[in-house]
């Protein structure tokens, strides 16, 4: 198991915001968490990132605990984080953004696997053409994109992407599904948070479904899409 | 012609130390959110270690280079071992905390030195007049414009062609994006703080030389300095050095044309500027 999540517990003051949470992510699979608004997902990838102190519980990633530490030692851990503010640096250029991405400044020549921004314009070719622009200036799914971008440069062995199609238009949600399937073929695990069901469906391994801050239901993406039950419990508004 | 030359250098020379103050002010302020009511303390309290280097080594040059470091030093303690402590609890409570330290650097250097004037005397080299297009200047004035303008050239330097000015900007931006991308920012903002108290030292050595050592020094630059982050804008750089330096000219050229306002005139401006922009010249509308 590469994220394995035992019994995890977050509060928001006195309110439990997360309970008893279990749910793990193998090596190279992709999981969504799904569910409706206000369920705990993303408080979820937050306490994982350590930017919420969890209560209790147990996070072990790649063998190791990490639960409580710094997000900045999570992240050096192989955990990459795409928050759903998107969070791009507006006052940086999109090169410099990507920039901030890299774990101590240098690309490590060694790993032959390593993301180098050569790679990223691969996968996003827009950023090529505006790598000295800033990165306010970027439309919405630009910035999505930058923000995913940024976040692969610092060679995340799990990608916890947290609603990157909010706000997308069709053709763009589109883009970043493509994206993240290519990022999963890169051998990449992906931690999914997203609301857009047939999108969050079409790329995942297996899913989990939260009810009111706790995990109600798992299974595969095959599986639940015979479920129109469970589907109706957990995701229909 | 050449009274307005000397004001106007004048000006130019209190603008420049404003903004070796006004910058850590805000650099601290637009990266960690927490108002450092202790900074101008911080500077006063170099012009008091630089007074007592001076005492003990009869170097100015000497005072110069130490009385800073150990501010930055007293700096780097207050953020490591009080700020850190109180962050969980919220900008008001660093606020407090703050203060309580202002109010400690107060009282501690006039139970140390005392409530009178300390005179610092400028280098023998520099305490000389020279011509400038016909006008006697003081040597010393134009040296306190240079290292403030090396100084300038440093933190540019650092800030734009550098990996810790990147980090420095985007956690002006985002901190705690900066920290999920794997920087270690609670060292980030250990060294921000640093350096903020050591451009505040190094202002408050050079200027003793003209404004004399005393308990009244933290206040009479307390309040520029706040009307420099404000006016200029929380967290830009640009903004401060910009107002910086008009103000430094307002009072200058305030103190010679309109004497019975000097002394509000400031207040003048940075109320009309935040009736336009009540976010000041470079600073970011709140979303």
């Amino acid at each position: 198991m590469l994220l394995e999540v035992s019994e995890l517990n977050t509060y928001y003051g006195q309110s439990r915001a997360l309970q008893n949470i279990n749910f793990h992510v193998d090596e190279g699979e992709v999981v969504a968490l799904l569910g409706r608004n206000g369920m705990g997902k993303s408080t979820t990838l937050k306490s994982i990132m350590g930017l919420l102190k969890p209560h209790s519980g147990q996070i072990r990633f790649n063998g190791r605990d990490i639960m409580g530490l710094n997000p900045y030692k999570v992240a050096r851990a192989g955990i990459g984080y795409v928050p759903e503010e998107r969070r791009i640096f507006p006052n940086l250029t999109v090169l410099d953004n990507l920039k901030m991405g890299i774990k101590g400044g240098k690309i490590d020549k060694s790993n032959p696997n390593a993301w180098t921004i050569e790679r990223i314009f691969e996968h996003f070719p827009f950023m090529k053409e505006r790598t000295h622009q800033k990165g306010g200036h970027l439309s919405g799914g630009e910035q999505q994109m930058l923000t995913i971008g940024r976040t692969l440069m610092g060679n995340p062995r799990l990608l916890m992407v947290d609603e990157p199609t909010e706000g997308l238009s069709p053709i763009m949600v589109k883009e970043v599904r493509n994206v993240l399937e290519q990022i999963s073929k890169a051998g990449i695990a992906i931690l999914l948070v997203e609301h857009n069901y047939k999108m969050a469906i079409s790329i995942a391994h297996r899913v989990y479904l939260m009810g009111k801050a706790h995990i109600g239901y798992s299974g595969t993406a095959a599986e639940l899409e015979a479920d129109a039950e469970t589907r109706k419990k957990y995701l229909e508004v | 012609m050449e009274a307005y030359i000397a004001q106007g250098m004048h000006g130019l020379a209190y603008g420049m130390v404003l903004f070796l103050v006004a910058s850590g002010l805000t650099l601290v302020l637009g990266m960690m959110g927490v108002l450092n009511m202790a900074h101008v303390n911080f500077f006063m309290l170099s012009a008091y270690l630089g007074y007592q280097v001076v005492a003990w080594t009869g170097s100015f040059w000497l005072a110069l280079l130490i009385a800073p470091l150990l501010t930055a030093g007293a700096g780097i303690l207050m953020e490591r071992f009080l700020l850190k402590k109180v962050h969980a609890f919220g900008p008001m409570a660093e606020l407090i905390l703050t203060m309580g330290v202002a109010f400690i650097i107060s009282d501690g250097v006039k139970a140390v030195w005392g409530t009178q004037n300390l005179p610092l005397s400028p280098p023998g080299s520099l305490s000389v007049l020279v011509n400038i297009a016909g006008v006697q200047y003081p040597a010393y004035r134009l040296f306190l414009i240079g290292l403030a303008v090396a100084i300038l050239l440093l933190m540019a330097l650092v800030l734009y062609k550098t990996r810790l000015g990147m980090i420095v900007r985007a956690a002006v931006a985002d901190a705690g994006m900066v920290d999920a991308l794997g920087i270690n920012v609670p060292l980030v903002f250990m060294t921000v703080f640093g350096a903020g108290t050591w451009m505040a030292g190094v202002a408050g050595v050079a200027i003793a030389p003209i404004l004399t050592v005393s308990p009244g020094l933290a206040a009479q630059m307390g309040m520029d300095a706040f009307i420099v982050i404000i006016v200029g804008g929380f967290g830009s750089l640009g903004g401060a050095f910009l107002v910086a330096i008009l103000c430094g000219l307002l009072s200058a050229f305030g103190v010679q044309f309109l004497p019975q306002y000097a002394s509000v005139l400031l207040f003048v401006f940075m109320a009309v500027v935040l009736a336009i922009k009540p976010e000041g010249l470079f600073g970011e509308k709140e979303s």
